[in-house]
């Protein structure tokens, strides 16, 4: 094994002599491991808040109307009484996908893990540009913070569902929070989108140019891989909904007519004319379908790396598993008429959708299945890391079979926008994706913070995590089998449904019991920076480059040569080793043969 | 005040376990603290894997079982319903069987090849028959699905008019629904939101030249005759709504700018369906919940609930601003007789209009 043995000795001679001050260091920094830390850190605190917002209506959903001293306090004005008003109710819906959808799983996890791994995990000392990469993280937050302003503004946020369809989002007139609070919302999505796309660049860039000697596009792992496709969708769907942004923008402050006509409202009729918010429906999920693959592919890619490696075996089918995520990047771009079956388009367009997305379920199943086999007589460790990856597997079969029904364009006219989407996004795509994320910063946690995290407070955190998301989500199914549409602030208008009640009662206990066990997580997290035991080089005995760099973080992160790259990276339990592991960098031995793969 | 108190109790058993943590990791100082996991952590969890499939199981089957009212909403109410129904029991039943498989699979193996020191992983990197084993099947069966599905939706998608359906609009505006009935001639005026005119009460923007308009009849209760096809020309006259009927297996959503629609037959008459055994269930399980929430009430001052009646809805299931969430309307399904007198009761649109 030629790991470095001895990382102090080379933390001081390394040669690398830059002048730090703390904010090139900590703030505008271009290192791509503090970039990774500040996405890390900047998406968690957005998450919290995502988290809190879906307890809060979540409790309204319960217990309808009810006054509640929490909505006192952080309401203020939108919940006279301690009521919360209904206004509100849909803002907090809406705030509430858009954080949790782009600030936490697009960025908060492409972006703390292809920035962490990329360059560690193909050999290389940074990204290709650590200015614009830089430029990237700066961007985001600034479009994280005029989001957060864009609640306190008078008429309050922008409420019109995270899919903001017009003319809704259009008119000030139709909704209070389609004055100021969508307009910054749209400016917020413009500036994110641009960060999105700069990091994407970057990502694609480093990962075709900067691999050291010897790691060839089938010597990646496959966290690279799917960083690597999932920016490639970024780059292509995230423009879509740039100029739908902007158009809307046009419509609403330039009195332009993409999106609008025929309008009545508040008596009287509006100039628009020859419009369509159809239009505006086929430019949002053009990217908004594709976004969920952005979201789920990093997951997809993490989960990969962590199976192999605690279950001390190669991945199971290492190409097919290259060939779907491609099949699935590539299908990703062509289904996402699926959210339109009854908006009024050609039927036979349904059709078409109804085919492409079923076909979407062939590579989801090969991996599903793959993931099962690679666990099949391993030798599992169950590192927290390794439990999160194991319920990835599960919540993503559950949530996935449901898109089954939904994808079939004559049974989704019975559930569309019925809790059952809810129930199987969530489970397919938020869950699994937040699983994949909570799985990586428990395996690389080390890595970035040079510390282990208490594995006992894991445990709690991962089982109670567990039980209460399928306990949220699973009953959703059915009581959007019955009907109930989503977005209702109360169902007590429809005595229809008052047999549901106690269903949502249930749901948001443990809804709540939920979030208030993910701040076992974030002592952990915060804790473990400080107080956490010191991390040893390689802890889970891992194949991959990242490992063999220094604990203590370094510019260019390898101090003298940068390793070279003879294997691929899943020798694992490989017959004629003594150690159940061979990392990437050692050379064959004698007579031993590479895997044909 | 139930709610602030749960998350008070929640927060507290947080804190609890969290300190027994604490106690847990200190009490364990001098063994081995590398915080990863030891055969003694592989087993414990490995359990958990097991009980937690038997938790998966279980809450699926409490799910079926208490609210599982499959097909849904009891039975439908059109013609097309049933053709709906049954795509969809085809696919629960087909998503029943890989869940439950491929769950015990996953968790299972889990439990079964827990690590422990010394035993060696099966390096088993590929195996292209298995590959294509489960490329195979999934095209298979989706084959199936999506070829059923795209017959299901065409024939409900496909209206022949033909069949003389009786053409009606649905408009929609934040927060109500109106329906317009074509009249003796089965033919909708023209209209645009453009020639409305809240001064002599043309609300829908009907023109008032048109011939076909004369005799339109606008109301804000539907009535639909059993049997006979309908076809639903949707329109919108501020943001998107959609109508969704979900008795009948029906949504569309409403745009403004273009004039969407949807067919289908009812075949129950509200009547009918107020007597079959599961409607009479639902409704008197509804009413004892309602009976229980008024006593509450009551207590408080407050008026006591109405008792539930059932009548089919119409409701708004495209968020469209602050009371979407109380956007409906009833839909009354009778016989041929009674919706002619029905409709013979309302005024026509010529008549309605403020002179």
């Amino acid at each position: 094994m030629s790991t470095h043995a001895d990382t102090h000795a080379h933390d001081d001679d390394h040669g690398h002599h830059h002048k730090e001050t703390f904010v090139t260091k900590y703030i505008f920094s271009q290192d791509h491991k503090m970039i990774s830390k500040q996405y890390l850190i900047t998406g968690t605190i957005m998450g919290v808040i995502g988290v809190l917002m879906s307890i809060m209506f979540r409790i309204q959903i319960a217990w309808p109307e009810e006054p509640n001293i929490l909505f006192e306090a952080l309401l203020g004005k939108w919940a006279p009484g301690g009521v919360m008003d209904a206004d509100i109710y849909l803002a907090l819906v809406t705030i509430h996908g858009t954080i949790m959808v782009f600030f936490l799983l697009t960025a908060g996890l492409s972006g703390t893990f292809s920035n962490l791994l990329i360059p560690l995990q193909i050999g290389a000392r940074d990204m290709a540009s650590g200015f614009l990469n830089m430029i990237s993280y700066w961007l985001f937050f600034v479009s994280a913070i005029i989001m957060l302003i864009s609640l306190f503004v008078e008429a309050g946020p922008a409420a019109a569902g995270w899919t903001i369809y017009p003319p809704l989002s259009a008119l000030p007139m139709a909704q209070g929070g389609s004055g100021m609070g969508m307009t910054l919302w749209l400016v917020s999505m413009a500036i994110f989108i641009a960060s999105s796309l700069l990091g994407s660049l970057n990502y694609i860039v480093t990962v075709i140019n900067l691999r050291t000697k010897g790691m060839s596009m089938t010597r990646l792992p496959l966290t690279i891989w799917a960083f690597f496709v999932t920016a490639i969708i970024g780059v292509v769907s995230f423009p879509v909904l740039l100029s739908a942004a902007l158009l809307l923008i046009m419509d609403r402050s330039f009195g332009t007519s993409f999106f609008l006509s025929d309008i009545f409202i508040q008596g009287e009729v509006l100039h628009y004319q020859g419009g369509s918010p159809v239009l505006f429906e086929h430019l949002f999920w053009f990217l908004g379908h594709p976004e969920v693959y952005i979201v789920i592919l990093p997951a997809m890619g993490i989960v990969s790396e962590i199976m192999a490696s605690n279950s001390r075996k190669p991945i199971f089918g290492y190409r097919a598993m290259i060939a779907s995520i491609l099949a699935i990047a590539f299908l990703s771009t062509i289904v996402w008429g699926h959210h339109m079956f009854i908006s009024g388009m050609n039927p036979f367009l349904g059709s078409v959708f109804t085919f492409t997305t079923l076909l979407i379920a062939i590579p989801s199943a090969v991996k599903a299945f793959n993931w099962i086999t690679t666990i099949w007589k391993g030798n599992i460790q169950m590192n927290t890391a390794m439990l999160f990856s194991i319920g990835f597997v599960s919540t993503f079969i559950t949530g996935g079979l449901t898109g089954i029904i939904l994808g079939d364009s004559a049974l989704d006219i019975n559930v569309h926008d019925t809790y059952f989407v809810i129930a199987h996004f969530h489970l397919v795509m938020g869950i699994s994706a937040l699983y994949g994320m909570f799985a990586g910063v428990y395996h690389w946690y080390p890595r970035m913070f040079g510390r282990m995290m208490n594995k006992n407070l894991g445990y709690i955190h991962f089982w109670v995590t567990a039980i209460c998301a399928y306990g949220v989500f699973f009953p959703m199914h059915f009581i959007g089998m019955a009907g109930l549409p989503r977005r209702y602030y109360t169902n007590s208008n429809f005595p229809l449904f008052d047999d549901l009640a106690n269903v949502n009662v249930v749901i948001t206990v443990f809804a709540i019991i939920g979030a208030v066990f993910q701040l076992v997580f974030l002592y952990n997290f915060f804790g473990s920076m400080f107080f956490g035991k010191k991390a040893p080089q390689n802890p889970w005995r891992s194949t991959t480059l990242e490992w063999t760099a220094p604990v203590k973080h370094m510019h260019g992160n390898w101090p003298g040569e940068i390793p070279h790259v003879y294997r691929w990276a899943y020798d694992y339990s490989k017959p004629g080793h003594d150690v159940d592991f061979v990392p990437q960098n050692v050379p064959l031995k004698e007579g031993e043969e590479e895997l044909q793969h | 005040m139930t709610a602030f108190l749960t998350i008070i109790i929640v927060f507290f058993v947080a804190v609890a376990i969290w300190q027994m943590v604490k106690i847990f990791d200190l009490a364990q100082v001098g063994v081995s603290n590398s915080q990863i996991a030891t055969d003694h952590d592989n087993k414990m969890n490995a359990y958990m894997m097991l009980a937690f499939l038997a938790f998966i199981y279980i809450i699926t089957i409490v799910c079926f079982v208490k609210w599982g009212d499959l097909p849904l909403m009891s039975n439908s109410a059109s013609e097309h319903g049933p053709e709906i129904d049954n795509l969809m029991i085809i696919s629960m039943v087909l998503i029943f069987i890989v869940q439950t498989i491929t769950q015990y699979l996953l968790h299972y193996f889990a439990y079964k090849y827990r690590g422990e020191k010394g035993k060696k992983a099966l390096f088993y990197a590929d195996n292209n028959t298995l590959e294509a084993i489960w490329t195979i099947i999934p095209v298979i069966v989706l084959a199936g699905l999506i070829i059923y599905g795209l017959f299901t939706w065409n024939s409900i998608m496909n209206v022949n008019e033909d069949d003389d359906p009786l053409v009606i609009e649905l408009y929609a505006q934040q927060f109500n629904w109106k329906a317009r009935y074509g009249g003796n001639d089965n033919t909708l005026g023209k209209a645009n939101v453009r020639l409305i005119n809240l001064d002599n009460a043309n609300i829908l923007g009907l023109d008032e030249s048109d011939p076909n308009a004369q005799d339109d009849i606008i109301v804000s209760e539907l009535h639909l005759p059993v049997g006979r096809p309908v076809l639903f020309k949707m329109r919108s006259q501020d943001v998107l709504h959609s109508a969704y009927m979900p008795h009948f297996r029906a949504q569309m959503n409403c745009v403004p700018g273009m004039i969407t629609q949807f067919g289908f037959t009812p075949t129950v008459t509200t009547a009918e369906m107020r007597q079959t055994p599961e409607m009479l269930k639902k409704v008197a399980n509804i009413n004892n919940i309602r009976k229980e929430k008024s006593k509450d009430l009551v207590a408080k001052g407050e008026a006591a609930l109405d008792p539930y009646e059932f009548n089919y809805l119409l409701l708004c299931n495209k968020i469209c601003g602050k009371s979407h969430y109380n956007m409906q309307m009833d839909i009354i399904v009778e016989t041929q007789e009674e919706y002619d007198a029905w409709i013979k009761e309302q005024k026509e649109f010529k008549n309605s209009l403020i002179k």
